[in-house]
């Protein structure tokens, strides 16, 4: 009996994550009518497919998935790869270099976005890069960087020193005493900033609206927009059909990576 | 509200344009046998809207193969945001569909082209003048030009719940013989009994809507000094309107003070289920009133009551060119064609709009009576240039003084004087900060 309060306050919790998903899937299958009742229901009446033969017959909602799945796979791949080595050495080298390093991106991390992107925009056009899917993957990893290199160099830091001293007494150089020891034990580490890297990515829409202008190369965000007209009135039953297919490769890509998110690997690795 | 988020970055475009220049948006230059090749950024999102943009973008790229028009979907949401930043990287769009208060700072800012030598005798006569005076602004270089051709207009209208208007046993009010103001409020009250409201004012952004529906009575909230300086003015005529609109909520009553603090759309529930008879609102929302009502739900569509006059403020959705654009002549082609009166009337149809073509106002498809088209594009003569599009300062204090204000009066937190000092006061502070 002692269990049941820690599982109703767990129920709740799921409760109140998965209600926006729940109520985007049912408010996808609503009639116009049945969306303007005073009293909304939860199982729609008349369940129909409309809102989605309107969804995906007016835009190119797989082509731009697709896109924007290139864009933030590529973007959170690049961007583990490049923080990964930074955030060990950070970690790892304490100097003043790397406490100013630190610094300098947690105060990167205070600069609005709006305020730099007209001067980022013209970078990128004399770089050629504006209307390209490299260019935008180049401007997320740019500013998903920062934040993931703080992330991992914690859990870099996370990782006691003692394992790679003890893995040098038995005669292992740095690289294979981190190829052999640090790596597996921060993988845990590393999904989760490829989730976080990819979720940033999956969903940002100020820099794709300004920089990608050919509707060849639009990204979800921006198609999904389009369901939205002035003063907040939006056609709510395509835009949640739409929206709630826009959640699933997410969801699929942290249903295949979050067995990797696991903690206490490292319980007990020593002891003193 | 999309302006004030584009003037968060606004005061970096001047730096930024210093690095700018050079680009334009049409990529093949003329003369070498290629098509000119121009992109059309529209912010049509409504369905019958979106389809009647592409089809007549279609019909134009199949009969001008010399010049190939690229359809771009923006949103209203975001599209100053999208170009102030594409203005000052070069890269804007050649053809750019907007609305007549957000031309005013581009085209002080020169990235908008002036239209006045190019446009052609027979567009322009087709749109009455008082349509071009809500496009005709100060250039970068101070002289007045027209920024825009004006294409959609709204207006406002009542939406009626026709069974409680009929048993009410009130005088159903036409196009040529609208409700007096005084008429309006007595059929409101009629109208309240047994639970149900006469009406209800959605007033989540009440600013632009008050402003419009002043000039009933001459209120124009502004005033220009012989310097040249505008301040705002608050006398009889402006208090009007915000008087009756707050006797009928608190005095008579017959207002649904539920619905003060929502947007435009979110009374239809309350409203199909008859807890208020009578809806004032732009023209547009008979969409979504035609797309939700549930079966068997009648609802007709009557004039907005008229004081001295039944003027209205207009501000017009607008297509303009670019200043970068490397084929004016050609996008100049294009907006003629796209905004003849044939094409006017399927996009105000798509849209739920009034044409501003005269020739399209009498097209059969927006003079029907039904959805209530006869009366909606018969209140397109009532339009007249809202008084505050050439106010500059005026977005900053809707968004920081009059918001606020009006939020407050209409919710009984203060008096009408108050707000009338307060619109004036703290409105004149905003205003001194745009004086040249």
């Amino acid at each position: 009996m002692r269990r049941v309060p820690p599982y109703l306050a767990l129920f709740a919790y799921v409760v109140f994550l998965a209600f926006p998903l729940l109520w985007l899937l049912s408010t996808a299958l609503k009639t116009p009518q049945e969306m303007a009742l005073t009293s909304p229901t939860w199982i729609p009446r008349e369940p129909t497919l409309a809102n989605f033969a309107d969804a995906f017959g007016e835009q190119d909602l797989v082509g731009a998935a697709l896109r924007s799945l290139v864009v933030a796979l590529s973007s959170s791949l690049i961007t583990v790869l490049i923080s990964l080595p930074a955030a060990y050495a950070m970690a790892r080298y304490r100097s003043l270099v790397s406490r100013i390093a630190v610094g300098w991106v947690l105060v990167s991390q205070v600069f609005p976005f709006i305020l730099i992107v007209i001067p980022l925009f013209l970078i990128m056009r004399d770089l050629e890069l504006v209307n390209t899917l490299p260019g935008l993957v180049a401007v997320h990893v740019t500013f998903t960087l920062p934040f993931a290199l703080w992330m991992l160099q914690g859990y870099v830091r996370a990782v006691p020193r003692e394992l790679e001293e003890a893995a040098a007494v038995d005669g292992a150089g740095r690289l294979r005493s981190i190829a052999s020891v640090v790596a597996p034990l921060l993988a845990p580490g590393v999904v989760a900033t490829l989730l976080f890297a990819f979720i940033s990515s999956w969903n940002e829409f100020l820099f794709a609206l300004v920089f990608l202008q050919d509707p060849d190369v639009m990204t979800l965000p921006l198609t999904l927009v389009r369901f939205t007209g002035p003063e907040g009135v939006a056609r709510l039953g395509p835009l949640a059909a739409a929206s709630l297919m826009a959640t699933i490769p997410s969801l699929i890509f942290f249903a295949i990576i979050q067995r990797r998110l696991k903690s206490g690997l490292m319980a007990g690795a020593v002891k003193g | 509200m999309r302006i004030r988020s584009a003037l968060a970055v606004a005061a970096i475009v001047t730096l930024a344009a210093a690095c700018g220049g050079g680009g334009g948006g049409g990529e093949t230059p003329s003369g070498d046998g290629q098509p000119v090749k121009l992109d059309f950024l529209s912010l049509a999102w409504q369905k019958e809207s979106v389809a009647a943009n592409k089809e007549i973008v279609a019909e134009w790229n199949k009969s001008h193969p010399d010049i190939q028009v690229t359809y771009v979907q923006g949103s209203w949401d975001n599209v100053n945001d999208q170009l102030v930043t594409q203005f000052a990287g070069g890269t804007a769009p050649d053809v750019i569909h907007n609305d007549s208060p957000a031309l005013a700072g581009f085209a002080s800012d020169g990235y908008l082209l002036d239209l006045t030598a190019k446009l052609p005798a027979e567009l322009k006569s087709d749109i009455p003048q008082a349509a071009w005076d809500t496009v005709t602004f100060m250039g970068g270089e101070g002289e007045q030009g027209v920024y825009g051709v004006p294409f959609l207009q709204e207006s406002q209208v009542i939406i009626a719940n026709k069974k409680l208007l009929d048993a009410s046993g009130v005088r159903v009010p036409t196009p040529d013989n609208p409700w007096t103001w005084d008429e309006f409020s007595e059929a409101a009250k009629k109208m309240t009994k047994d639970g149900t409201y006469g009406v209800a004012w959605a007033m989540k952004s009440p600013v632009n809507r008050t402003l419009n529906l002043a000039l009933n009575f001459g209120g124009t909230f502004f005033q220009t000094g012989a310097d040249g300086n505008t301040t705002v003015k608050v006398g009889p005529e402006e208090r009007e309107v915000l008087q009756r609109i707050h006797d009928q909520l608190y005095k008579d009553k017959s207002a649904d003070p539920a619905a003060l603090g929502q947007g435009t759309a979110d009374p239809l529930p309350a409203f199909f289920q008859g807890k208020f008879a009578m809806l004032p609102t732009g023209v547009y929302l008979r969409q979504q009133v035609t797309e939700q009502a549930p079966d068997g739900f009648e609802w007709v569509t009557l004039p907005a009551p008229k004081g001295v006059t039944a003027e209205q403020g207009a501000v017009s959705q607008t297509l303009s060119i670019a200043q970068d654009s490397e084929h004016p002549d050609q996008a100049m082609q294009f907006i003629a064609y796209f905004l003849n009166a044939e094409n006017q009337a399927k996009l105000a149809k798509g849209d739920w709009l009034l044409p501003t073509s005269q020739k399209a106002e009498s097209d059969p498809a927006i003079t029907t009576k039904e959805n209530g088209w006869d009366v909606a594009t018969a209140s397109a003569k009532n339009l007249v240039v809202a008084p505050f599009l050439k106010v500059n300062g005026y977005d900053e204090w809707r968004s920081k003084v009059a918001t606020p204000v009006l939020q407050e009066y209409y919710a009984n937190k203060i008096s009408l004087d108050d707000a009338a000092k307060r619109l004036v006061e703290e409105g004149n502070q905003v205003l001194e900060r745009y004086h040249r």
